[in-house]
């Protein structure tokens, strides 16, 4: 067979790298399709009603259902709109938000891709989002979307830079691009996790993260008071699912990330907890921890779209440009200052 | 051909095509995106070059939002491409002008002795936990540190100078301190008085 000139080392390689990417793509899909289910149930409980209880014990098919329903709709392609970007919108809306997902690590050995530069890779792709949404509300031809696309691109763009300095932060804590030594960086117990020395930045980072997702109370992109569903208004059936999809896995994304650099990662939260004879492998640091945390980030996203009203659009702006961007600039420079101090150790 | 050339020819080849639609597109809109394409394919080469932090910064700054504010005035500006495109053989003598002085400039430089193949060859393989990073940052503290400083203090400048060019205050624009609003406390809007409770006239209350 080497005579034909096929490098069966390279088709391997590549072969299991797609079994991996599945591993990971996977359930990040069930876990955007249960995010869903929690959403509506967390949301209903918050509001005193019960929340979907009919398909399935619980309601827990409810997601299944609702899938099934949207891929079994007929896409409207409007017949004013640019046909080949119409459909490329949702499409580059959700290869950011899965592509990101390579340099994750789970546990310190459960990872991808471990590369370098992890941390600028993460935001590099994640900047990449917003095309497929100024795509798909220019391509629609139709007001209403061109208005949400014009709105969720100013936002991004405002707050990822706030984003960006507050990721510098970190970096200057770890010392590291490399998201597995960011987390290891943390290790020792919970108080030294970046969050206590980081405190400003986790906070600009994770209300940054709300923003970027264009979730409530920054949703202005599809405030459904003034634009209908904003950017996505003219699509319908599966091309709607993959926004959907792609909202919730960029909402996972933050949080995992939150966690990775502000909550110590897999780290569990006291060191003992390893030491437990029989019980450490699952209560010591492990992909448990990591679980919990991130769940837990997603609970407060789904908090805050229950608790918050919608913001106006110019004091978004104003929160993004007059107040994050000046608070991570000066948490920057202090943190900075300390690491050359006899302080320095409680920076890292 | 090895796996590297393969890549290197599959890239530039969308580099070219995406490069010669920017300036043939029709819609302003396409030609914009397809130079998004341009940058991530670019991207892409200085990846194969080891180049791993200029490529990540290429799409992070120029994909990420130069483009995007870019787009953001393409779609909103109506654009007749026909009027623009009127001018064409009045500019072709000033354009090729400029043109034929990029072409020997490249050559200059790219064919010369201090440039080439044999003085800057290809990079060669590194260990894994090289930072390409970590080594330009050093770089750029250490030796490089005065034409940094420079560089980055031309560009503070030139942003000054920008937003002192643009910024019109506007007289007539009402707008909100919010710091006023914070200020706010609820004795300043709402006075609470006491009142007598009112008797009905005809003496009593819940007869009706």
């Amino acid at each position: 067979m080497q005579g034909a000139g096929v490098d069966w080392a390279v088709i391997q390689s590549v072969a299991w790298t797609l079994v991996k990417i599945m591993a990971v793509v996977g359930p990040l899909m069930l876990a955007v399709a249960y995010l869903t289910y929690a959403e509506r149930k967390v949301i209903g409980w918050m509001q005193v009603r019960i929340g979907p209880n009919r398909v399935g014990p619980f309601g827990l098919l409810q997601p299944i259902a609702d899938g099934l329903k949207l891929l079994m709709k007929e896409i409207i392609i409007p017949s004013g709109a640019n046909r080949g970007l119409f459909v490329l919108g949702p499409i580059l809306a959700i290869a950011p938000a899965l592509a990101a997902w390579a340099v994750i690590p789970f546990t310190d050995t459960l990872v991808l891709a471990n590369i370098n530069a992890g941390l600028l890779y993460v935001m590099a792709i994640t900047s990449m989002g917003v095309y497929g949404v100024i795509i798909a509300g220019w391509a629609s031809n139709s007001k209403y979307a061109f208005l949400g696309a014009m709105r969720s691109a100013a936002q991004i763009v405002s707050y990822e830079i706030a984003m960006g300095f507050a990721l510098v932060g970190v970096l200057m804590a770890a010392q590291s691009l490399n998201l597995v030594d960011i987390v290891r960086g943390q290790s020792g117990g919970i108080h030294q996790w970046y969050l206590w020395p980081l405190f400003p930045l986790f906070i600009v980072y994770l209300i940054s993260g709300v923003a970027e997702t264009n979730r409530a109370p920054f949703d202005v992109a599809e405030g459904e008071s003034e634009i209908v569903a904003g950017f996505h208004v003219e699509y319908s059936g599966m091309a709607f699912a993959v926004f959907f999809l792609a909202e919730y896995a960029n909402m996972i994304l933050v949080a995992a990330l939150t966690t990775l650099m502000f909550l110590g990662g897999w780290l569990a939260p006291l060191p003992f907890l390893n030491d437990i004879p029989g019980l450490g492998w699952l209560l010591g640091d492990g992909m448990l921890w990591w679980l919990l945390k991130t769940a837990f980030i997603l609970f407060l996203f789904l908090w805050f779209r229950a608790t918050f009203p919608r913001y106006r659009y110019d004091q978004i702006m104003r929160l993004g440009w007059k107040v994050f961007i000046p608070i991570t600039l000066v948490w920057i420079v202090l943190v900075g200052a300390m690491m050359q101090t006899p302080l320095g150790h409680l920076f890292h | 051909m090895t796996y590297t050339t393969a890549i290197f020819y599959f890239f530039a080849a969308i580099l070219v095509f995406a490069g010669l639609r920017v300036i043939t597109a029709r819609n302003p809109v396409h030609a914009a995106l397809y130079l998004v394409l341009a940058f991530f394919t670019a991207a892409g080469l200085w990846m194969l070059l080891e180049a791993e932090f200029l490529a990540i910064v290429l799409v992070l700054v120029y994909v990420g939002a130069v483009m995007v504010l870019f787009l953001f005035v393409v779609m909103m500006l109506d654009i007749n491409l026909d009027k623009l495109r009127e001018g064409f053989w009045n500019y072709l003598p000033l354009a090729g002008f400029v043109s034929v002085l990029l072409v020997i400039e490249m050559t200059l430089i790219l064919g010369g002795r201090h440039f080439g193949l044999e003085v800057m060859g290809a990079p060669g393989p590194r260990p894994a936990d090289y930072s390409n990073t970590k080594e330009l940052g050093r770089f750029l503290y250490t030796d490089y540190v005065y034409a940094f400083e420079l560089a980055a203090v031309i560009l503070l400048v030139a942003i000054v100078a920008a937003i002192a060019l643009t910024l019109r205050r506007r007289k007539d624009s009402k707008f909100i301190d919010p710091a006023e609003q914070v200020k706010v406390k609820r004795n300043d809007r709402l006075r609470i008085i006491r009142m007598p409770a009112a008797k009905k006239p005809d003496g009593g209350e819940g007869r009706a």
